[in-house]
């Protein structure tokens, strides 16, 4: 999987694509720690519209850095998951926890 | 329930072979004609019961895994994911929603997410003989198209 960043006004998005997985999420969650260490944002949007599979692996990453940015003060949520990503949050429950941002 | 089709696969456990597992899985079901969204969910169903394997039966050897899938009578897909590890001491508590021995990389959603997307999810385990994970998913019939 890939992740490319978008960073405005205190806000970082984290643009997700490809597929998240197990292995690749060990990976994902070295690479999203770098960067929210480097950028220090106020806010952090996961974008998942580019997110072709995800299992909970993937909830795991959504938990990480909602954890992390509570530390750092500020907050996270889950931007434009595609439909299979969707069905998985759906499952695991985690809109309790991470809110979801749809803009289409 | 009588047997249509039926193949057998047997790999190591390296999460490199999440992903061929899946796949395999997704190109075996593809002769039931499933929607995008039954696909999704075999797929998802797939990676997490070979990723409790690679995590939790081997947690330090790499150890063989094998993933057989059934055609059933009435499009009925069945997929069995068997390991030989140490196994699973408590079944109930390992699939509480939540529940992890595995890494930061787990979020013990697996066994939830497998049921929530199967019509059935049944796990037998004993601990140092392994495990076996068996689902099964009906694929509706779709009417053939014009």
């Amino acid at each position: 999987m890939e992740i490319s960043t978008g960073f405005e006004a205190g806000r970082l998005t984290l643009y997700l694509s490809g597929e998240l997985d197990h292995h690749e999420a060990r990976l994902a969650m070295r690479r999203i720690d770098e960067l929210l260490d480097e950028y220090l944002p106020r806010d952090c949007a996961l974008n998942m519209a580019g997110l072709r599979f995800m299992d909970s692996s993937g909830i795991a990453v959504i938990i990480r850095v909602s954890r992390r940015m509570q530390i750092l003060g500020g907050r996270a949520w889950i931007e434009d998951p595609a439909r299979q990503p969707q069905r998985v949050i759906d499952a695991a429950g985690i809109d309790r926890l991470v809110p979801i941002a749809m803009s289409r | 329930m009588k047997e249509e089709n039926y193949i057998k696969l047997e790999f190591p456990s390296r999460s490199s072979n999440e992903a061929f597992a899946r796949a395999a899985a997704a190109a075996f079901a593809a002769q039931l004609d499933p929607t995008m969204e039954e696909l999704g969910d075999l797929r998802t169903a797939v990676s997490e019961a070979v990723t409790n394997a690679i995590v939790h039966a081997y947690p330090n050897s790499i150890g063989k895994i094998s993933m057989r899938m059934r055609i059933l009578e009435g499009s009925t897909l069945e997929i069995v994911v068997r390991d030989w590890g140490r196994g699973i001491e408590d079944v109930a508590q390992a699939m509480t929603p939540l529940y992890t021995s595995g890494g930061e990389e787990r979020s013990g959603m697996g066994f939830t997410i497998m049921g929530s997307f199967m019509d059935r999810l049944h796990v037998r385990s004993a601990p140092d003989r392994g495990t076996s994970v068996t689902m099964r998913k009906l694929i509706s019939p779709r009417a053939p198209r014009p």
